[in-house]
């Protein structure tokens, strides 16, 4: 439960506002890097928490695109094609990075790794194309740097994988 | 100009640390304020005619001075939810000058007296959130933020909150909306945010955008009339202006407003790449109405009223350049799939007519248009003019009835080459072709 396992963070949310129910983006937030997702529990969680129904808090998670509502690849990465983005190449970019994951629109790779999407304007229009993953931003893409960088990400999940395959060995 | 008032992080690098800000004159100004009486620091903004940098221009004096002082509680909201397409000014405050925007906040809930400020950032600012959250616990150790402010008398708390990726947060009742946990859909209107019940909590509230409150601290300690000597009469001071899409060196140039389009493309940002003619100038990101790129466009000063002259609007000055090589019609068609994905939905105009003006434009890039559809996109366009809850809904209109007004041939073009296509005549290189291959 979040309430137990991050009591503290959710005592210094509330303590900004003058009412408990501007928490619940934050609190989205929260439930979306412990579960890899907004699931139905945790919307009941939040509710609960700051006392409304789950079927407000399902609607406030649907209206934003930075929650997510079924599980996504360990890297979220969402492109931006807006006009901008798109007069400096963002969409051929895009098709490419696609391809190169071999890929629809939207889609997931079958290993889980990657979801790639495209987005609206992410106010970085200067330094097109560019893309966020898992909301950290990188910036004057293109397609050798971008093989570089998903090289980087597989080699670390590889890290991440190995490790936590050692860390569960001695609960077996 | 030699010295920057805004993006001093291209001056003075590390400025955006505290101790540098400091050393540079920083939190002066908050200083001097809290020495003045509130009503005193509302006049002196009044005076410079400091005006909105979010876009609509509003005298920021005078949208302070409709605070009733009676009000026991009040907010200060700062409008960092920067996502016009095309804008990407307040961002550089936030990461390079942080400091300077927390000051300006702070000397605006000074001159309201108000209780706390709110800064509302745009979600995927999540790193520069984090940064902005240390820099305001530098602020409040040195007792600038915080209980009984530099022995004033006066206290007021400040926090960060992260918006979650809905352009329509931008607009300000919206804004409190959201950041009252509540769908992020605009108010209706009166009452306003400055009245008691339009605010934030529904109590009074003053909204400003990042770079409106950046030129605060310079404003104070320099005063209204050096402030007025930048610019125009009407529209004094600095400006940040975004530059993207067909040119040489896209990004943030602070200058006075009343510059031309022609100083700022050519003599700033480097002109066209490519030897490339220009085309097609967006003023206000897809906000505004587009523009021809004529030498009578090309010399207008930018400023509120001369670029509202020539049938657009300065905006937040997001200035999108488009190249000889792009059909407007596959621009317009970028720009109304952005409005119909950001429409909240409320109203129905809005919501319906974005959404059927997508389609046609899908059907028009498909190659299942017909000339006819050019008469209906302006029609629907009209329908929704003048009837939406919020500017969103007007704003949408632009795309479509500017770009038909000064590139029609664009639209035409595009429908008869389709329609060569379909017969299986020659074709001559699909013009949207041209424009996704840059």
């Amino acid at each position: 439960m979040l309430k137990d396992k991050y009591a503290d963070r959710i005592e210094k949310i509330f303590a900004k506002y003058a009412d408990k129910r501007s928490a619940v983006m934050s609190l989205l937030y929260l439930a979306q890097e412990e579960y890899g997702y907004v699931t139905e529990d945790a919307c009941a969680e939040i509710a609960a928490l700051i006392g409304t129904d789950p079927t407000q808090v399902r609607s406030i998670a649907g209206f934003y695109t930075m929650f997510r509502e079924e599980p996504k690849g360990r890297y979220w990465l969402q492109v931006c094609t807006d006009l901008p983005c798109a007069l400096r190449g963002a969409d051929k970019f895009y098709e490419e990075l696609l391809q190169e994951l071999g890929i629809e629109d939207g889609g997931t790779t079958p290993d889980g790794m990657f979801t790639v999407e495209h987005v609206m304007c992410l106010a970085a229009c200067d330094r097109a194309p560019m893309l966020q993953c898992n909301f950290h931003y990188h910036e004057h893409l293109d397609m050798d740097t971008m093989r570089a960088l998903i090289a980087q990400w597989r080699a670390e999940a590889g890290v991440l994988a190995e490790a936590a395959a050692v860390g569960d060995a001695p609960a077996e | 100009m030699a010295e920057h008032i805004l993006l001093r992080d291209l001056d003075v690098p590390d400025i955006k640390a505290f101790d540098v800000y400091v050393q540079h004159g920083g939190y002066e100004a908050l200083r001097k304020a809290v020495g003045m009486t509130p009503a005193a620091v509302i006049d002196v903004v009044k005076a410079s005619n400091l005006r909105g940098r979010g876009g609509a221009g509003f005298p920021t004096g005078v949208k302070w001075s409709f605070i009733p002082q009676s009000e026991p509680v009040k907010y200060v909201v700062v409008n960092a939810d920067e996502s016009e397409p095309g804008t990407f000014k307040d961002r550089q405050i936030l990461e390079g000058n942080p400091h300077q925007l927390i000051e300006g906040a702070m000397i605006a809930a000074y001159a309201i007296q108000a209780t706390a400020v709110y800064i509302y950032l745009r979600g995927e600012f999540w790193d520069i959130a984090a940064n902005l959250d240390a820099c305001i616990e530098d602020a409040r150790k040195e007792g600038l933020i915080g209980p009984d402010v530099l022995g004033s008398g006066w206290s007021c708390e400040m926090y960060t909150h992260l918006g979650a990726g809905a352009y329509i947060c931008g607009e300000e009742s919206a804004l409190l909306n959201s950041l009252q946990g509540l769908l992020g859909q605009p108010r209706v209107r009166p009452p306003f945010p400055a009245q008691k019940g339009g605010g934030l909590y529904y109590e009074a509230t003053v909204v400003n955008n990042v770079e409106t409150l950046t030129n605060v601290p310079w404003i104070i300690t320099h005063g209204a009339e050096e402030y007025k000597k930048i610019g125009t009469p009407e529209s004094p001071g600095p400006k940040i202006y975004c530059l993207s899409g067909h040119v040489a060196k896209p990004g943030n140039y602070e200058l006075p407003l009343g510059i031309t389009f022609r100083e700022l493309i050519f003599e700033h940002a480097g002109g066209i790449p490519d030897g490339k003619q220009l085309k097609a100038i967006l003023p206000s990101g897809a906000s505004g109405p587009v523009l021809p790129a004529t030498d009578a466009v090309l010399d207008t000063p930018l400023t509120y009223e001369a670029v509202a002259q020539i049938g657009s609007t300065l905006g937040s000055a997001s200035i999108i350049l488009m190249d000889e090589t792009v059909n407007v019609a596959w621009a317009a068609s970028k720009m109304m799939k952005f409005f119909a994905h950001e429409s909240c939905g409320k109203c129905t105009p809005c919501r319906e007519g974005t959404y059927w003006l997508r389609r046609r434009y899908e059907a028009l890039l498909d190659g299942r248009a017909q000339a006819r559809d050019i008469a209906i996109l302006d029609d629907v366009a009209s329908q929704m003019t003048g009837v939406t809850l919020c500017a969103l809904g007007e704003f949408a209109v632009n795309p479509v009835r500017a770009t038909i007004k000064h590139f029609r041939a664009d639209y035409e073009a595009w429908i008869k080459q389709e329609a060569a296509e379909d017969k299986k005549a020659a074709k001559p290189a699909p013009a949207r072709e041209k424009a996704a291959a840059r």
